[in-house]
């Protein structure tokens, strides 16, 4: 397994060069940029304009501009912003807490919800509660995550105002954990839903796959009780499929959840990202780009191995 | 002579298995109540959307300020949004829109993806290596990032872009279904007695090896419909897809964070149809999968 994973590491450095070439590809192709505002105004020059350019290090050919941005990169040297004139990592680092806050509650919402309902759901078939929870899940699957954020701050935030419509804090109001909740609660179950909708119907599926097989039945026979044969027996086994799904959620846990921080003006890498592209501000465009690319790359790299150490049926070659 | 015969034969033979397996997939769809209910639903909403100017006594931009925001009524089932413009006959021609990108954007990511997929598939060797690892790459960006620098890049998209774009970014999945068929079946007997009796290899991808792999590719078409539908309501809603006025799903939407104290319906009409069209969309996939899953194929023929 060792030879696997490092074999597949090395595989992965060409993949993520190609996928920075064309991020700066693509970033360099879109128009406006750090002069755009500049090349409106009268009062600056041409010759102005050129200095700039060369500051930002704009007139050289895109190779050099390319392998320039990629040794700083990789030792920790991100740019700055050309609108706030920040560091890059800095701003990453300023927005990622929060980030993480959200998506780290609805990973946890999500696992805890979705392993009793995907496992009552396979053990009771075809009953109500199966019935219900199945169009339920295929409900939420079907819906715009912006849309159900939307009737979730009409239905909970203006008819009933049970919570606030957005933000992670009341204005003037010193940090309280309460406080934060209440403006959790709406953004979670957004995102929490649809994630919630996917990963039963993979558990229920891969439960029912599993309660049908014949060690189940000598489980049975040898006189086990039904709870322990379902957590024991199936559970530990239909988990496995599960297990690779949340692997390649990770990457969301980091890079945040661009429409639904929008809706709720939840200031995180998303909102970061967004306000960053609508500013055609590449040096952040190109940091956020990088690392959720790197986190796809990684997360798929692990939901492999993990998949590989829980199942040992599949084999490494 | 003889080889004639067989090579006369063959085809026609090959062609009434085929019309069976067909005849019997359209058999188990039509048990499948779900997706005769998705197929009756989004059907539905196709044909009002086509009629549009003939359902509708209204134009689709037409201004009436002096009927603005108002609720739902007899005159105006889904009630009127902020230029007093009828959100009923918008909600038909933003099907129009939104609906069509649905189906084209799947249609190009279909045809790269096959085209893609049958090349890495049949010719192998480095090709394939090199098309895989770039689809590896196409894996590995954030979609909904990529969508928003185009949407900044356009300044807005309009629908040949938007079509050209989705579908760009979501051909991996087909390519990859249709490279794994290509793998399994191109050693087998029935193609290397195609290549026996002088078939080339455009009439072996297409005449006998394509055939074999249609099933995996209308399920992950129809279920791609259903995904693009929601990725040009996302970024028209963002602001960044079909710009106003012509109505889209999803454009519809942009103004309904600030309009939803006032006028809910406003929120609610336009996403109610992108999640009838999805959850049909969704049905109907649901029911090809079973109608056409190889396992069933393949014991019963």
């Amino acid at each position: 397994m060792g030879t696997y994973i490092t074999r597949r590491l090395l595989q992965a450095i060409p993949l993520l060069l190609g996928i920075s070439v064309v991020s700066f590809a693509i970033l360099k192709a879109v128009p406006g940029g750090p002069l755009a505002a500049y090349e409106s105004n009268p009062n600056v020059t041409d010759e102005d304009l050129r200095r700039l350019e060369h500051t930002f290090g704009l007139d050289q050919p895109l190779p050099v501009q390319y392998l320039g941005w990629l040794s700083k990169f990789l030792v920790g040297d991100w740019g700055y912003s050309f609108v706030s004139h920040q560091p890059v990592l800095g701003l990453i680092g300023e927005r990622l807490p929060n980030t993480v806050t959200l998506m780290g509650t609805v990973f946890l919402t999500v696992l805890v919800l979705a392993i009793p309902i995907g496992v009552l759901t396979a053990v009771k078939q075809y009953s109500w509660f199966d019935h219900l929870v199945t169009g339920a899940t295929f409900a939420f699957l079907s819906t715009p995550t912006f849309w159900l954020g939307l009737l979730l701050i009409i239905a909970f935030g203006l008819q009933l105002k049970l919570f606030p419509l957005g933000g992670m804090a009341t204005l003037g109001m010193p940090f309280d954990p309460i406080d934060r909740l209440r403006h959790l609660i709406l953004p979670v179950a957004t995102i929490a839903l649809v994630q919630l909708g996917s990963h039963v119907r993979y558990l229920r599926a891969s439960m029912l796959e599993t309660i049908t097989q014949d060690y189940m039945r000598t489980a049975r026979a040898k006189g086990l009780s039904e709870r322990s044969l379902v957590v024991r027996h199936a559970l530990k086994n239909a988990a496995i499929p599960l297990v690779t799904v949340v692997a390649l959620d990770l990457p969301e846990l980091f890079v945040g959840a661009l429409v639904t921080e929008q809706i709720f003006g939840w200031p995180g890498m998303g909102r970061l990202f967004w306000d960053s592209a609508t500013r055609s501000d590449y040096p952040v465009l190109m940091g956020i780009l990088a690392v959720s690319s790197a986190l796809i790359v990684f997360a798929n790299l692990l939901a492999d191995v993990v998949y590989g150490y829980l199942d040992p049926r599949i084999r490494f070659s | 002579m003889a080889g004639q015969a067989v090579a006369l034969r063959a085809p026609s033979a090959e062609r009434a298995v085929e019309r069976g397996q067909w005849q019997m997939a359209f058999e188990r769809f039509r048990m499948h109540r779900p997706a005769i209910a998705g197929v009756i639903v989004l059907g539905t909403l196709a044909l009002l959307s086509a009629a549009a100017p003939i359902v509708s006594p209204y134009g689709p931009e037409k201004n009436n300020l002096l009927l603005i925001y108002e609720g739902p009524s007899l005159s105006h089932p889904m009630g009127t949004d902020s230029l007093g413009r009828d959100l009923a006959t918008r909600i038909l021609y933003g099907g129009r829109v939104s609906l069509s990108i649905g189906l084209l954007a799947v249609t190009v990511a279909i045809t790269v993806g096959t085209v893609v997929g049958t090349v890495a598939g049949f010719y192998g060797r480095w090709i394939d290596s090199a098309l895989m690892r770039f689809v590896d790459m196409m894996y590995s960006f954030p979609r909904l990032f990529l969508l928003i620098l185009f949407g900044v890049f356009f300044k807005g998209m309009s629908l040949p872009v938007i079509v050209t774009v989705l579908g760009l970014l979501s051909w991996m999945t087909t390519s990859r279904l249709v490279r794994a068929s290509f793998l399994s079946l191109k050693n087998r007997e029935f193609v290397e007695a195609a290549r026996c009796i002088g078939a080339r290899d455009r009439r072996i991808i297409i005449r006998h090896i394509l055939p074999n792999s249609i099933a995996p590719i209308i399920v992950a078409a129809t279920l791609g419909i259903a995904g693009a539908i929601i990725a040009e309501s996302t970024l028209s809603f963002l602001g960044l897809g079909i710009q106003p006025p012509t109505p889209s799903w999803g454009n519809m939407l942009k103004d309904a964070p600030a309009e939803m104290n006032i006028a809910p319906w406003t929120a609610i009409f336009p996403g109610l149809a992108i999640f009838l069209a999805v959850v049909s969309i969704n049905f109907i996939g649901d029911g090809l999968r079973d109608a056409l899953d190889p396992h069933h194929v393949v014991r019963r023929a």
